[in-house]
């Protein structure tokens, strides 16, 4: 272990936590000892953890305020589901055409990143974070009134309703508008979900300690001086968002080969600040804090069942307590003073015996 | 006709998303957040409307007043408790508090008064006004909006520039340290600017639950949003930019409703201020923000 580095330890120990949970999980869901409400959870704990460490590299990495995660969620979930659907014949072999969903989302949300990144990485701060809550709404309210059919043939596409498809009699509506897509066959595994939270910690672990990852983070520490030195700032605020999002949307795929139906309005504003609010409580640029707060804050509703009515209420006193507690200038200044003392002090004494 | 009677309705709603917005955009230039729960303020005002009016027989206006001086404490309360501890500290940290008092405030009503939907009767006991031989009805509920919202609107610019309270708003909002060694109290001017944001809530809460009747713990959400548009579509931090805003947006959104489709009324006007923004990147009456190397 001494031959390696600091930070390749630290990456060992985050790649050991989530083997070692999922290994535990595993052995309880073989043996049977899971309740049930937690094994129902188990999936969307990844796709949740995907969430959080891939819009960490927006948030913490590359230092823009996001909005509008969950609008790549939906749109990697929609292309992801869309696909298996339509090839549930074609491709019968299971893991091979969920596979090709996955990477059909993910390319799907990662254009859209792109799309989306041209205006929105132009703006800064404040107005950064309005536009990419407004691109994700946008995304929603389009989802939501889209119709897509297939028939003998082709497809058909209609804003309005499932008449106006005009679909043969052997057609199938696919999308069927805010009610969005239901059927979907239940490809996702929790293996799978261990599978791609072990792929994103892989891609983003690596980038962070890449050339690429120390230029992004070169750009959020000081925009001027990194551009100064010749990075080319929009080329890599760009990789950042956009690989940000093609992670969304395979935690999307996932989502979605799990749930039926899938609506668009799952995704709204609400899921990309309960994501959000994930990372900022486990440490924002901390990927290994990402994780756990993820895992933790989407089983946490589910074990406060005891308080009912009172557990959002809870859960919201919870948040702002540990805001303040963190983060309040005077209570960080009492903590050092306190506690930084104590420590060096214990230091002095130990120098002296 | 048609296209007149669409215009009043979105000058009425634009109306209430202006309030609302002023108080976003007031607190944004002083204390440099965004308020996330400003919008639950807006829900809680109504609540209290709606258990002052319906329940307890007050009549309407005692009742708006209520709700004002309920919302004014709250507000108050609100960036006592959650706010000023965080006074320095990483704005995001400051907006994630903000999204914790948006969650309290939406659970705190719905274990007070439930998730069913509750129907408000109107504090408007006006007869709509019918012009052009009763083809243009403009509704009571409207034209009293519109009304308050002008009164609004001039007494805050009044009292901003004219009032010794008002000026060391803009003081601590231009400069905070500066502010303080002219002697300004920025604390209480900053408690000031909630106290007055909250109640400008309210009154947006009971006109804004007059219009559209259906009174549930998450009614503030989405028109908190909206009017949060609006201040940005506006230039935020800036106060006529936050009328201007509000009442285009009240005017985009009942016209793309009327004349293109329901569903994507919203899409069309979040699209409206990505492109207003990507014309002027601090909105419509926004200052330039001068980068410093």
């Amino acid at each position: 272990m001494k031959s390696l580095s600091r930070t390749t330890r630290k990456n060992l120990v985050t790649y050991a936590i989530v083997v070692v949970a999922f290994a535990v999980l595993q052995t309880m869901v073989l043996t049977g000892t899971i309740s049930n409400s937690l094994r129902g959870q188990l999936i969307p704990i990844c796709a949740y953890v995907i969430m959080a460490v891939s819009l960490n590299l927006t948030v913490g990495i590359l230092g823009e305020l996001s909005l509008g995660h969950a609008g790549f969620m939906s749109l990697g979930a929609f292309a992801g589901a869309l696909f298996t659907k339509c090839m549930e014949t074609a491709i019968p072999v299971t893991w091979l055409r969920f596979l090709l969903a996955l990477a059909i989302g993910a390319a799907v949300a990662g254009m859209a990143g792109v799309l989306i990144g041209i205006p929105v990485l132009r703006l800064r701060g404040d107005y950064l974070a309005i536009v990419t809550l407004a691109f994700g709404e946008i995304i929603k309210n389009l989802l939501n009134a889209v119709y897509l059919g297939r028939d003998s043939r082709g497809f058909h596409f209609s804003m309005k309703d499932t008449i106006a498809l005009g679909l043969e009699e052997d057609g199938e509506v696919l999308i069927k508008g805010a009610q969005g897509i239901t059927g979907t066959s239940k490809d996702a595994t929790f293996v799978w979900g261990f599978l791609l939270v072990m792929f994103t910690l892989f891609v983003v672990l690596n980038l962070v300690h890449s050339r690429t990852g120390r230029a992004i983070m070169s750009i959020r520490d000081n925009r001027i001086a990194a551009e100064s030195v010749g990075i080319n700032v929009t080329k890599y605020k760009m990789i950042a968002f956009a690989l940000s999002a093609a992670l969304a949307g395979m935690a999307g795929v996932l989502y979605a080969h799990n749930i039926s139906p899938l609506t668009a309005s799952k995704f709204d504003y609400n899921t990309s600040i309960l994501i959000l609010v994930f990372v900022v409580l486990g440490g924002i640029g901390s990927i290994r804090g990402s994780i756990i707060a993820a895992a933790l804050l989407t089983v946490l509703p589910e074990m406060l069942r005891g308080f009912d009515d009172y557990r959002m209420l809870v859960y919201a006193i919870v948040l702002i307590a540990m805001m303040i507690f963190n983060q309040s200038p005077k209570l960080v200044a009492w903590r050092e003073r306190t506690f930084g003392r104590r420590a060096k002090g214990a230091k002095v004494r130990k120098g002296g015996a | 006709m048609e296209f007149l009677s669409y215009l009043v309705n979105g000058l009425s709603l634009g109306s209430v998303y202006a309030i609302i917005a002023l108080g976003y955009t007031m607190v944004y230039g002083i204390a440099k957040m965004l308020n996330f729960a400003h919008g639950d303020v807006i829900m809680v005002g109504g609540y209290i409307v709606f258990v002052f009016m319906n329940q307890l027989g007050v009549s309407a206006i005692a009742s708006v007043a209520a709700a004002m001086v309920v919302c004014t404490v709250l507000g108050v309360a609100i960036e006592r408790v959650a706010y000023l501890p965080l006074r320095g500290a990483p704005s995001l940290a400051v907006l994630i508090t903000a999204i914790g008092v948006s969650y309290f405030l939406q659970n705190m009503a719905l274990l007070i008064w439930g998730s069913t939907p509750m129907s408000f009767s109107s504090i408007v006991s006006m007869e709509p006004l019918q012009l052009a031989g009763g083809r243009l009805v403009i509704t009571g509920e409207a034209l009293v909006t519109i009304g308050v919202s002008v009164v609004i609107m001039a007494a805050l610019t009044l009292f901003i520039n004219r009032t010794r309270l008002g000026r060391a708003m803009l003081a601590v909002s231009e400069d905070k340290g500066a502010a303080q060694l002219m002697g300004i109290n920025v604390n209480a001017t900053i408690s000031l600017t909630f106290a007055i944001g909250s109640a400008l809530a309210a009154v947006a809460g009971a006109l804004l639950c007059s219009s559209y009747p259906i009174l549930q713990p998450t009614t503030g959400a989405m028109p908190g949003i909206k009017a949060f548009v609006a201040a940005v579509f506006g230039g935020i931090g800036s106060v006529p930019g936050a009328m201007v805003g509000g009442v285009l947006l009240g005017i985009i959104e009942i016209l793309s409703k009327a004349y293109i489709s329901t569903q994507l009324a919203d899409a069309i006007v979040f699209a409206v201020l990505i492109v207003v923004l990507l014309v002027k990147p601090t909105g419509l009456l926004g200052k330039k923000i001068n980068e410093k190397v």
